[in-house]
């Protein structure tokens, strides 16, 4: 493995964010790459939601559906606790990475487990599981072909929903060459067929098998998973241990609040009506059964997640389906790519989500990455205001560190004592007639004592000078003068 | 204190002096735009599944087994994975127990431990039966159980399906009101419309990732 594997999770160091988006922008081939799978994952999603009224009521009933869920977290996870055991399934709850690795590795060792086989989970990269385990000596290979594709590049996911959606099939084919030792062939179908014969294998082998969970559903005690590929069934139905990690916002009241939720996730995503297949685990195998694991193990992560629910407007970030459909519609997604943000979640649901699952002290650039433009919360299938949830995290940015109520972790990561004293000098001017009108006098008469150099600003632009004569005063002028 | 007792607590706290919001699901959503006329169910479910690569043939209860003696043969597919003791199974035991040449029958009737090897490596074809399909999406439900285990679906290379034509809900709505799912769902419940895929590469479609690489769906008439 290169040094990618070792993107930090949990420091992300500034100027990093930066200086790796500059990179990417000057990467044609990434940005050709990101344009146009972006572009079709647009126009797909369109397609399938072209009835507005349609998709407008379902996008309110979704957020309703995440919005109650959220209500009353606690007593439905308590609830989904209850059912799963009394299912038979085994639930674990940590609030920290660390705790959350450290069950799954418990539960490994207790089955001497030396192979792990993994489908598809964003929380599994939260928790950075493939190195931590790799470290004790657990190997945890994925199988999702485009997060294996990248596991073997070293690299990590640059979108949610399509890992490896940066690279094109000359580099897969170059990668699968030289790692893999197959002949070079940039035939899709080719390429899968290798993955496929690779890692059934790998199914075979497999001591345990690890997924993540779209929706947990507290009625009845159901994980429930989607996914094309089938390695999602694989993992949870061939080897004889199942674990599902999953975080602690990933539970809805009634199986019926799926429907909705379901097909907002899919045609979202993808622009599929439903995805190949869709996986309601609800118990391990049953003594009469003839395959399944013998054992489920679900983890709740919180990892940040009950900061975000602590506040009434950032619990909304919670909402989220991971759909990625807010990065497919981004400006700025689009043209740096997911690996410039750093973070395991890129794009608009990372630039909100991120802050509260490493602190904004290791996120301060992340909400200022943003356009505003828009596009996220008109494509979001749950309605999330990430706009609005961008421009509070950019104000418990520069907040004092010491403010109180405190918030967020991190907070007043950009907070500067100077730009504080500006802004206070800028608001008396401003609230003052009189004071107003002496400074611009003052500012116009003595133009030429403006500094040349103002920060960033001039880095890229000509540095400003008062004209010399401010408009009030023209105007003034000009009134008297056609009286 | 625990990680669950933290948890809990924090989030108790956070809610404190709110109220649930209430649960305003609106049922007419999630089914009206979604609700076909019988005949068209059929249509609707066959377009959206061979768009996605599924062959679907229209048979009946007594000459299905003919079907999938030809088709196996085409494909020159010796053996086929059954239940043995489920209805389709014993139909097909009944149907070529006498009768020499292939495709042969292959039992799934031990624990799957007994014969991974074989499920993995020579298994080329199996049929199952389902519980119904949903026309709104395009999707056979399947709900395996003891007879008729979960790894049938899975793993062969092509997977033959059996599908009642009067078991064709409108939507999944419906399909849960029907069968009374929140009752009680089994250990594995499954919907699968089509055979496995991925666009993982550049948006590529390619079948056959790591599931089926081909479906096929008999649809019997029974109404």
């Amino acid at each position: 493995m290169n040094q990618m594997t070792l993107i930090p999770i949990t420091q992300i160091p500034e100027p990093a964010f930066k200086e790796r988006a500059r990179q990417a922008l000057n990467d044609d081939q990434l940005r050709r790459n990101f344009r146009i799978a972006m572009d079709s994952l647009m126009t797909k999603r369109l397609a399938v939601m072209s009835d507005t009224d349609e998709r407008e009521r379902l996008r309110e009933m979704g957020n309703h559906v995440r919005a109650r869920a959220l209500s009353k977290l606690p007593d439905l996870l308590e609830k989904l606790e209850d059912n799963l055991t009394r299912n038979g399934i085994h639930v674990h709850w940590a609030e920290t990475v660390d705790e959350a690795n450290a069950i799954v590795e418990s539960i490994a060792k207790a089955h001497q487990a030396k192979r792990l086989i993994k489908g598809k989970s964003m929380v599994s990269e939260e928790m950075n599981m493939n190195h931590v385990l790799g470290e004790h000596g657990i190997e945890c290979l994925e199988s999702d072909m485009g997060e294996y594709i990248i596991q073997l590049a070293g690299q990590k996911p640059s979108h949610i929903i399509m890992p490896a959606i940066h690279m094109n099939a000359g580099q897969v084919a170059s990668l699968f060459t030289k790692t893999l030792g197959t002949e070079y062939t940039t035939d899709v179908d080719e390429l899968i067929q290798t993955g496929r014969r690779v890692l059934r294998q790998k199914f075979f082998e497999a001591d345990i098998g690890i997924s993540g969970v779209n929706f947990a559903i507290a009625e009845t005690g159901t994980l429930l998973l989607v996914e094309n590929e089938g390695n999602g069934r694989m993992s949870t139905a061939v080897p004889p241990v199942h674990i599902a990690v999953t975080g602690i916002e990933k539970v809805v009241e009634n199986l019926r609040d799926v429907v909705p939720l379901l097909s907002l996730l899919t045609r979202s995503a993808l622009g599929q009506p439903i995805t190949t297949y869709v996986n309601m685990i609800s118990s391990p195998r049953k003594s009469n059964e003839l395959d399944g694991p013998q054992e489920v193990h679900l983890v709740l992560l919180d990892n940040g997640r009950s900061q975000a629910f602590a506040d009434g407007e950032l619990r909304q970030t919670l909402n989220c389906i991971r759909c990625g459909a807010c990065m497919n519609h981004c400006p700025v997604y689009t043209r740096i790519g997911g690996h410039a943000y750093g973070t395991v979640y890129p794009g608009p649901i990372g630039k909100i989500i991120s802050p509260h699952l490493l602190g904004l002290e290791n996120t301060p650039d992340h909400p200022s990455a943003s356009s505003l433009c828009g596009a996220c919360e008109e494509v979001c299938p749950v309605k999330i205001p990430i706009p609005s949830l961008l421009r509070r995290l950019r104000e418990e940015n520069v907040k004092s560190p010491e403010a109180v109520p405190y918030r967020l972790r991190g907070q007043g990561s950009k907070f500067s004592s100077k730009e504080r004293m500006a802004w206070k000098v800028w608001s008396k001017l401003y609230a003052s007639p009189t004071l107003y009108r002496s400074f611009v006098y003052l500012a116009t008469r003595f133009r030429s004592f403006t500094p040349g150099k103002a920060g960033p600003w001039t880095e890229h632009h000509v540095a400003q000078k008062p004209a010399a004569r401010s408009l009030h005063e023209l105007a003034r002028e000009h009134l008297e003068e056609s009286q | 204190m625990s990680a669950r007792s933290n948890i809990l607590a924090k989030l108790r706290k956070s809610l404190d002096n709110t109220t649930p919001l209430p649960d305003d699901y609106d049922v007419e959503l999630v089914t009206k735009p979604w609700s076909y006329p019988l005949a068209e169910r059929i249509t609707r479910l066959r377009t959206l599944m061979e768009a996605v690569h599924t062959e679907t043939y229209l048979s009946t209860q007594e000459e299905w087994h003919t079907r999938v003696e030809q088709i196996l043969n085409e494909r020159h597919i010796g053996r086929l994975l059954i239940a043995p003791t489920t209805p389709y199974g014993q139909h097909l035991i009944k149907q070529w127990q006498s009768r020499n040449g292939t495709p042969t029958l292959k039992a799934y009737d031990r624990p799957i431990e007994e014969w991974k090897a074989e499920l993995f490596n020579d298994t080329p074809a199996s049929l199952t039966g389902t519980l119904g399909a949903i026309a709104a999406t395009g999707s056979l439900v399947l709900w395996p159980n003891t007879e008729e285990p979960r790894l049938m679906s899975l793993v062969p290379p092509l997977h033959i399906a059996l599908l009642k034509a009067s078991e064709i809900a409108d939507n999944f709505y419906t399909f849960q009101e029907t069968h009374r799912w929140r009752d009680g769902m089994p250990t594995n419940a499954l919907l699968i419309s089509g055979p496995s895929k991925t666009a993982d590469i550049e948006q590529v479609l390619a079948y056959g990732a790591h599931g089926p690489k081909d479906l096929i769906v008999m649809i019997l008439k029974d109404a």
